[in-house]
């Protein structure tokens, strides 16, 4: 195969067939409304705030369930910890007890 | 006889352009609706889907707006804006950068018609054939991003080097060097083709 023709062939083709240069109805508008809604956003103090705070959300959800998560897990971990030392003392308490019972 | 009625004169471009400047935006949407039809032609070069296309025009009309205190007056007002299309469709090709195949096994029954064609009579006037233009369209999604800004600006354009180094802000010594490597890219690309449909 002529690789050289090929390729002259292809861009005569390409040439041939330019793009349409059909515009969508009221494109123009589409963009106007675009960049008014962007001039609004920034020219309005109260959406740049609410704007703020609603992508603020998100992280203090997270960190309040992190801490919530952090109070319960530190929480069960020291009710263990003083209901294994009664334990503890209790077993090891045991036979004086049975020794002051005997008496 | 009634009267006409009154035509408000069209505006020129720095017109246009000193008004949007000083605070009227509306004056925007006119230099938009006289220049959209070549952003689309522009953009429909480098996208396929139309969605794609009608995202490439609205951001850089959007940039158009942003930037339009950057533009000097020096050049007419078409040139700015075709630079800034470019640009626009250079990075809409690098970040949608396709997965590039390595094979040719998909080409339609029309596109191998083609090349059958072609490969039987390889001087006969076969340009005008939808399936050679689909061929092409393949070969360059297969291009690197500047290989086929290059091939598309330079060979199917046919823009001098001059042009492009102005259109791409490149040089014309890099303008050069990427014409050289986009044509040998082509010419693999090519080479795959036939190594595909033939062996």
């Amino acid at each position: 195969m002529d690789l050289d023709a090929l390729r002259k062939q292809l861009i005569a083709a390409a040439r041939a067939h330019p793009p349409s240069d059909r515009v969508p109805y009221a494109f123009e508008k589409r963009i106007m409304a675009r960049l008014a809604a962007a001039a609004a956003a920034t020219a309005d103090p109260w959406a740049l705030w609410g704007r703020v705070l609603w992508r603020a959300a998100a992280p203090c959800v997270g960190v309040m369930c992190a801490t919530m998560l952090w109070f319960a897990i530190s929480k069960d971990l020291s009710a263990s910890n003083d209901s294994l030392a009664a334990d503890l003392e209790s077993t090891v308490l045991a036979p004086l007890e049975n020794l002051n019972d005997s008496w | 006889m009634a009267d006409l009625p009154e035509v408000a004169p069209m505006k020129s471009d720095s017109e246009l352009i000193a008004a949007v400047l000083r605070g009227d935006s509306e004056s925007f949407e006119s230099l938009i609706r006289k220049y959209q039809p070549r952003v689309f032609a522009t953009a429909r070069r480098y996208a396929r889907r139309e969605d794609e296309i009608e995202d490439i025009v609205q951001e850089i009309f959007i940039k158009a707006f942003q930037k339009l205190s950057s533009y000097r007056g020096d050049a007419p007002f078409e040139h700015w804006l075709m630079r800034l299309a470019v640009h626009t469709c250079y990075d809409f090709l690098r970040m949608h950068q396709r997965k590039k195949e390595n094979s040719f096994g998909e080409l339609s029954t029309e596109e191998n018609d083609w090349l059958e064609h072609f490969v039987a009579e390889p001087s006969a006037d076969l340009e005008k054939a939808a399936a050679a233009k689909a061929l092409v369209d393949k070969i360059l999604d297969q291009l690197s991003p500047s290989a086929r800004l290059v091939i598309t600006l330079l060979e199917i354009e046919e823009r001098s080097i001059k042009e492009i180094a102005a259109l791409t802000g490149w040089s014309v010594s890099l303008v050069k060097v990427r014409a050289f490597r986009a044509r040998a890219e082509m010419r693999k690309c090519l080479r795959r083709l036939a190594r595909d449909k033939y062996l």
